[in-house]
């Protein structure tokens, strides 16, 4: 499995670090209420298709990377820099 | 008081010399990170410039020769080899001094690509890979920086903790390729 990143192109998946769900990027208010974060925090879909994910490129420029992916096919849908990422796009 | 001497990280490992294939430790001098402030990449680029006589190594890439070298590090660090950093630079850069940190290795010979092939999953193809480029990566599951520095040389950088793991997998990896090679 390979996993191409925006900064060093095409490398192995064991240079990359997993994180989970791109949640992270669509943090809460503090004041939106106990629902928001708990979605936020705890619960999670568990799709058959393309889903986005936060990896971190650990062994190579260090950079967290937004990655799509679809589960049904592990077919690398594409990758960006977490830091430019649009926010739930 | 003790007089302490000192001893670079791979002293009494090199030099190993298996099949085609030479490795041994390189003086690296005075080991700089750089990293930009926010928004001062190009101000660094032009004043690194000025000051090192080399170019600013963009992503992948690394710059200089022995003795003077700039080695793109990571998505936010250039790493300076050999001269101590111009003060200047502390102006629009963090300068973080990382001399003895390193194990530095040379690895030359017809089959240091194949050597390295069976140590990292970086793309080694010279198409790939060529004079200049630099990349971070894996070395027998060790944080790595691998650079081309000749048409049949790498240099190779592990922490300095990690010097006598990385001999140990070096010497595997060239035992191995010599064997094949011998047929």
């Amino acid at each position: 499995m390979r996993i191409t990143c925006p900064i060093c192109g095409a490398r192995d998946r064991r240079e990359f670090y997993y994180q989970g769900a791109a949640v992270a990027l669509d943090r809460p208010l503090p004041e939106a209420g106990a629902q928001a974060w708990d979605d936020y925090l705890h619960n999670r879909d568990n799709p058959a298709g393309p889903t986005r994910e936060l990896w971190q490129h650990e062994a190579g420029c260090g950079a967290w990377l937004v990655v799509a992916r679809d589960t049904a096919t592990h077919e690398m849908l594409g990758a960006e820099l977490a830091m430019t990422a649009r926010e739930g796009a | 008081m003790i007089e302490l001497k000192e001893q670079t990280p791979c002293a009494g490992l090199v030099p190993l010399v298996i099949g085609s294939v030479t490795l041994d430790e390189v003086a690296a001098g005075r080991m700089t990170a750089i990293a930009p402030h926010a928004g001062r990449r190009k101000a660094l680029a032009t004043a690194f410039r000025a000051a090192h006589g080399i170019a600013w190594p963009g992503p992948g890439r690394a710059t200089g020769r022995a003795g003077c070298r700039a080695l793109w590090f990571d998505h936010a660090h250039v790493m300076l080899m050999g001269p101590a950093p111009d003060p200047g630079l502390a102006e629009v850069a963090a300068l973080v001094d990382q001399s003895d940190a390193w194990a530095v290795v040379r690895l030359d010979g017809d089959d240091a690509a194949d050597v390295l092939a069976r140590l990292t999953p970086l793309d080694l193809r010279k198409e790939h890979f060529k004079r200049g480029h630099s990349a971070r990566s894996e070395l027998a599951h060790m944080p790595a920086s691998i650079t081309r520095i000749g048409a049949r040389a790498y240099q190779v950088m592990v922490f300095r903790a990690m010097a006598g793991t990385m001999m140990h997998e070096m010497r595997v990896a060239m035992q191995g390729v010599a064997a094949r090679a011998a047929g």
